[in-house]
């Protein structure tokens, strides 16, 4: 008998206590937006943190606020930007996809060294004696601090020394640009057909002393060929795609220093 | 026995970590900086507090009755278990931030064993429900007392050359025993000169 009581005691109290659960559970719901589930569904996953929140949910729920618009994500591109707007009723302007791109074509023979560096085989490590190795003090250190944090592991280093990356790979998630010391790589748009391979702000005589590929600032490209979509800013061309640029093909032909590169 | 006799009784004389060493697991987890430290104290008392008032309803209300009292252990985890679910749910609707601020930490207390052993030692040296909640409040005041102080000695800890094979929980550990050793200076005696016996 006493057995008996126990069992049914005890099982009395579980009922109780999971009927309870069950009905706060049904009385404390909270509801949630399908819209919001339905943009969180709908992210890549990835948690790149390169539209500049947490993570995916984080950016979801941003967007959901109205707090940011859509657009921002890279891995997710024009297609999810669209799906974005689509669910939360508002239009989307077309958004570019964007690719990190190293601003330096310089070989390793074609940049003047200040002196040895023997130290550990990364960028900020070198970046800390001098600012590197290089007379450049634009161009790329070569030691792949940048490959270290690529999450697609999208940058390669070629055996003449140019850093680069793939870009079908990059998602376009800027952890490259954070952790290159002097800031060589930005984003640019996927399908621009034209980069530009140097990042000297120097003027002219000082970058031919470093760099035998370094762009000098002559302004041939923008005086001469004015349809070809580059400005010179800070003695540096750049290259917008979005502008008319039918002679840019004329231009990098002309380039002196071979620094408008076909993509 | 008086509340404040209570309350010194579990917050340093009989202190849960650094003199009983019962619930220790978040005492070393959950101490490596000073804000989740007091988040987990936080939501430990409350929960002691509830839990002490919920096994003192249960136990006096429905096992004494039906003479099953040998049953507690297992439905005082079941009640606890039941208890922290609902606490979790309310938080979740009432306050999303302080739901969030919690985060893991609620769901672990369930299975922490200072909620159980408070539950059973109410029951053990027979107090009121008054008391109870006074001594379950008194739990969780000990612990996030501890769980603090030590929070505060490893983030100096880490700024401090340590040898390699002391870094880490083990010098956590060193220093938690130092700590449990200061606390012996805490006895019955400091009731007694106190007149609080």
């Amino acid at each position: 008998m006493p057995i008996l009581s126990a069992f049914l005691v005890i099982t009395l109290l579980a009922l109780a206590l999971g009927f309870g659960l069950a009905v706060a559970d049904k009385k404390l719901k909270i509801e949630k937006d399908p819209r919001l589930e339905e943009l969180e569904s709908i992210m890549p996953g990835a948690n790149c943190g390169g539209c500049g929140f947490a993570g995916c949910a984080a950016y979801a729920e941003a967007v959901y606020s109205k707090t940011a618009e859509p657009g921002h994500c890279a891995p997710g591109g024009a297609a999810l930007a669209r799906r974005m707007g689509e669910i939360m009723g508002v239009s989307v302007a077309d958004v570019k996809e964007k690719v990190a791109y190293v601003h330096c074509n310089a070989h390793c023979e074609d940049k003047v060294k200040a002196y040895d560096y023997q130290g550990i085989t990364d960028c900020n490590a070198a970046s800390i004696l001098f600012k590197g190795d290089n007379v450049c003090k634009y161009g790329c250190l070569g030691c792949l601090s940048c490959a270290a944090v690529c999450p697609e592991a999208a940058i390669s280093k070629s055996s003449e020394g140019i850093v680069s990356v793939d870009p079908d790979k990059c998602i376009g998630c800027a952890k490259c640009i954070k952790a290159c010391p002097n800031g060589v790589i930005s984003l640019i748009d996927k399908d621009s057909p034209y980069a530009i391979g140097c990042n000297s702000k120097d003027k002219g005589p000082s970058v031919t002393k470093a760099c035998s590929k370094g762009c000098i600032g002559c302004r041939i490209c923008e005086v001469k060929f004015p349809e070809s979509g580059i400005k010179i800013v800070d003695n540096l061309p750049i290259f917008n795609p979005s502008e008319p640029h039918g002679q840019i093909a004329e231009a990098a032909a002309k380039c002196p220093k071979g620094v408008i590169l076909k993509r | 026995m008086s509340y404040i006799a209570i309350l010194l009784t579990y917050v340093f004389i009989n202190n849960f970590i650094l003199v009983q060493f019962m619930g220790l697991c978040p005492f070393i987890g959950v101490s490596k900086n000073n804000e989740t430290a007091i988040g987990m104290g936080v939501a430990l008392t409350f929960v002691t507090g509830v839990s002490s008032i919920a096994c003192w309803v249960v136990y006096y209300g429905l096992l004494m009755p039906f003479n099953l009292t040998y049953l507690r252990t297992v439905v005082f985890i079941l009640v606890i278990a039941a208890l922290v679910q609902l606490v979790e749910m309310i938080i979740k609707k009432m306050s999303p931030a302080l739901y969030k601020a919690l985060g893991i930490y609620l769901p672990l207390i369930t299975t922490n064993c200072i909620v159980l052993g408070i539950a059973i030692i109410n029951i053990d040296k027979g107090y009121n429900l008054l008391e109870c909640f006074a001594s379950g409040i008194a739990a969780g005041l000990g612990f996030t007392l501890a769980i603090i102080l030590m929070s505060n000695i490893r983030e100096k800890i880490d700024l401090n050359p340590v040898r390699k094979s002391f870094q880490g929980v083990p010098i956590a550990f060193i220093s938690a025993s130092l700590m449990a050793l200061a606390f012996m200076a805490f006895d019955k005696s400091l009731l007694a000169n106190l007149h609080l016996v």
